[in-house]
């Protein structure tokens, strides 16, 4: 290892007000090797892929590029200095082709600085050849999977000739064999020569693709080691310093009478005939490939979206269909996927969020009671664990963890019967993630049916008391605990167990 | 990934894209059909109004509004919005008639109210790219600050035709082979402008600033210089704007245009151009205009109430939108199906 790294931070720190972000972080990455960052949500690892992304600038320290200490002013200055970033969900320009996305400010020109239009289609075409993926570069991008939109961020990145490819939990969103398939391009661009820093929750992840792993905590270094040699409990040991109970601590409990039944179903071209129940004190994992159309019979079941056919029963009375104030008059709460986007409103308080939910009931004579909100707050931040500094700051400074443990308080404040989460721990780090098992696990014993949709296996299989699997929109299998392996889950999540 | 899938997977994607195509022409193709039903309805009922004279008065009457929505199309598509152009109409009107009216060329003339528009123009771009104050209260602040000016410069006065050069006149209302100058013009900037937004990369930038200002951020798009950029050629051809509608009218008073602002922004949606930015043509903006203005002849000529037109224009602004809504839900459950099974 003679060569100097390709990519280099040297004893940066960085600090956000009061919050020390990153304390003397050293890390060199390598032309020709998959370098795994981990750390729990809030250790520092996203200001760190910010500080190689040209977003932060180090308060002390050198970035070095090739050995040479470099100033990332902006984004473009990385870029341009080879260093891409493929985030978690992708930005692209929704309204755009393909090809524009890839080419935007680069384009092919022809004669008088025109677009080369023809050019730019057919130089995207031997891109996605080249990673060995079939996209269509006039398509829109909008409409594209979360895994697709990702494959236009690498095929820019290789259209820039990036020699360094940040990937911020890239597949936290993806499926099963989404993840084979941007694996194989990653490792594809490992034997090209480009240096990866690789940064994933889940941990079999880490010690499939890469060669050495950085983990941090609380904004500084653990250690930097080679993977092969560390167990998991090593590496989570690093994470959180200190060694876990079992992760997925589903106590066993007697379900009670049926508290939501759905039947027979359908929403036109997204799922059809969908018929399951859930007992009161159960958990009930929906599993499935990303784009099976979970979250919809989810989004369906709460009444944000209509659906055509079938019905929803709670407690044994109907629901109307499309209105989630019925919804949750009846009892029902949904914990949504997209926590920024759905679950929360990012400029308002801890105890404003939390109080959203019950507004009526948090009234004194006309007006809402700040009082009464900030009590509410408190008990739920208590009861949850919530690590906060003021229940007054905006919930955009709590970390993913934290900030699903207030859309959890907001939705368990209405009491309600049946719990609908959805993806309940994605971008969450390893000891949160824990604690919202913990927390769904004494909600079931206290009689609540959760129903839960999950990307993670070892979470559905840990957590659930059964398993149904979809698969483009139908419910393919209803797999009992004791019977549900990954293996049995996954045929059916491919289509390929139907018979079984 | 096997050869065969490859080539079943095509097909559909491209007529996918096929689809999306014709959505976005079809803005366009049913703005001229619904044209041509008005034109046709209406030539039925009156012969009159397909007159040369008729088609001449539709022509100039459309060539002003036309102008301003092309440079208002530019900033919508960056995803913001321009409200003081009717004013800055107004401005450009007066003070350019003030001017020639005391002995100013048309060349000077003309030249001094496209800088007066341009100084607008890069207030609102200043103010909004740089201070990052809301398109929308920038642009209203300014709307009332122009006007302000330009009853301070009027002081009650008006401008009146026969001081004018005659020179300025004959552009407001001379041909060449029989068309008007003023569509001519109007039909110069909109190509021009046009074709720079479609063909040439800092063109497509404004589409991408509009479509995800995150992303062009990321991309290295200097979003600030293009928005700024928009407002500016906003400003100016509403300064342009401004100095036809003298020469169209001759006699103005101090802020002539007021109100034109939401007629321009409404030709402008009825036009495609989507108003959270990043979609649309300055084609379909000016195809917008002359079907609003098309309608106020129609229902000259038909003998309706103007009253009705301004409740027209409304409603075929809301019948505009709820399209683009309901095609882009369609197209999106289009993409997903299509995806899901490709």
């Amino acid at each position: 290892m003679s060569d100097p790294p390709a990519l280099a931070l040297a004893n940066v720190s960085k600090s956000f007000g009061a919050v020390r972000a990153l304390r003397e972080v050293s890390l060199e990455l390598f032309a020709g090797q998959t370098h795994a960052l981990a750390g729990e949500n809030g250790a520092g690892k996203s200001t760190l892929v910010k500080t190689l992304a040209g977003v932060h600038r180090p308060d002390s320290g050198q970035v070095l590029r090739g050995g040479e200490p470099v100033t990332f002013a902006s984004p473009a200055d990385a870029q341009r200095a080879g260093v891409a970033v493929i985030y978690q969900e992708p930005t692209l320009f929704p309204d755009l082709s393909v090809a524009e996305n890839i080419f935007m400010g680069r384009q092919p020109r022809a004669t008088l600085g025109r677009i080369d239009r023809g050019a730019m289609r057919a130089r995207a075409g031997e891109l996605f050849a080249r990673l060995g993926v079939t996209l269509d570069p006039e398509q829109p991008a909008r409409g594209l999977s979360i895994a697709d939109q990702q494959l236009v961020e690498i095929a820019k990145a290789i259209s820039r000739d990036a020699r360094v490819l940040v990937m911020d939990e890239p597949t936290a969103a993806l499926s099963g064999n989404e993840v084979a398939r941007l694996f194989s391009v990653v490792e594809a661009l490992r034997e090209d020569g480009c240096a990866i820093l690789f940064i994933s929750h889940r941990l079999d992840e880490i010690f499939a693709l890469c060669r050495r792993v950085t983990t941090l905590r609380d904004g500084a270094l653990v250690a930097t080691e080679p993977v092969s040699g560390l167990t998991h409990d090593d590496l989570i040991r690093r994470m959180v310093g200190r060694d876990l109970g079992a992760l997925y601590p589903k106590q066993d409990t007697r379900p009670g009478e049926v508290a939501l039944r759905v039947d027979r179903l359908t929403r036109e071209g997204v799922f059809t005939d969908v018929s399951f129940q859930v007992r009161r004190g159960e958990i009930v994992a929906l599993a499935g490939l990303v784009g099976a159309g979970r979250s919809e019979v989810a989004r369906a079941v709460f009444g944000i979206d209509r659906w055509d056919a079938g019905t929803v029963t709670v407690a044994g009375r109907p629901l109307p269909a499309g209105s989630p104030t019925a919804a949750m008059g009846a009892g029902l709460a949904l914990v949504p996927e997209d926590r920024r986007q759905q679950g929360l409103v990012m400029e308002l308080s801890i105890e404003r969020n939390i109080g959203l939910t019950g507004l009526r009931s948090l009234r004194r004579g006309l007006t809402v009671s700040r009082a009464a909100e900030r009590d509410r707050a408190r008990d739920w931040a208590l009861r949850l664990r919530l690590k906060y500094g003021r229940l007054a700051d905006g919930v955009g400074v709590l970390s993913g963890g934290n900030q699903q443990k207030v859309v959890l308080a907001k939705w368990l404040a209405t009491g309600p019967s049946v719990l609908i989460v959805d993806e309940p721990t994605r971008g969450i780090d390893v000891g949160t993630k824990a604690e919202v098992h913990r927390l769904l696990s004494e909600l079931a014993g206290q009689g609540i049916a959760v129903l839960m949709i999950s990307s993670d296996l070892p979470e559905v299989l840990g957590m659930a008391d059964r398993v149904l699997v979809m698969h483009e929109g139908r419910l393919t299998a209803e797999i009992p605990r004791a019977e549900a392996t990954e293996e049995s889950v996954m045929a059916a999540a491919t289509g390929t167990g139907r018979a079984a | 990934m096997t050869g065969g899938a490859n080539t079943a997977a095509l097909p559909r994607t491209r007529s996918a894209r096929g689809l999306v195509d014709l959505v976005f022409r079809a803005r366009e193709l049913s703005l001229v059909i619904a044209l041509a039903a008005l034109v046709g309805v209406t030539a039925a009922a009156n012969p009159n109004f397909l007159s040369g004279q008729g088609i001449e008065d539709i022509l100039l009457n459309t060539a002003i509004l036309a102008l301003l929505a092309v440079g208002q199309s530019m900033v919508v598509i960056t995803r913001n919005l321009d409200l003081s152009v009717g004013s800055v109409v107004g401005l450009v009107a007066f003070v350019t008639g003030d001017m020639l009216a005391s002995g100013w060329g048309v060349v000077p003339g003309v030249a001094l109210g496209v800088a007066v528009g341009a100084a607008c123009g890069l207030l609102n771009g200043l103010l909004v790219s740089l201070c990052r104050v809301p398109a929308l209260v920038v642009t209203l602040g300014t709307l009332y600050v122009i006007q302000g000016v330009c009853h301070y410069i009027a002081h009650g006065r008006q401008i009146n035709a026969a001081d004018l050069p005659p020179g300025l006149l004959a552009l407001g209302n001379g041909a060449v082979l029989g068309v008007p100058y003023l569509p001519l013009i109007t039909l110069a900037f909109m190509l021009a402008i046009g074709y720079y937004l479609r063909a040439y990369p800092s063109g497509r930038e404004f589409y991408a600033i509009g479509s995800s200002p995150e992303a062009a951020r990321l991309a290295g798009v200097p979003v600030r210089r293009r928005v700024l950029v928009a407002y500016l050629v906003s400003g100016c051809l509403a300064g342009l704007a401004g100095v036809l509608w003298l020469a169209r009218f001759g006699t103005v008073i101090a802020d002539s245009a007021n109100g034109w602002e939401l007629l321009v922004i409404s030709a402008v949606v009825v036009g495609g151009v989507a108003i959270t930015g990043g979609v649309g043509s300055v084609y379909g903006a000016a195809l917008g205009a002359l079907l609003l203005t098309t309608i106020g002849s129609a229902l000259v000529v038909l003998r309706v109430n103007p009253f009705w037109q301004q409740a027209i224009t409304g409603a075929l602004l809301l019948l505009a939108i709820s399209v683009d809504r309901v095609l882009a839900l369609r197209v999106a459950r289009l993409l997903r199906r299509r995806s899901r099974h490709g």
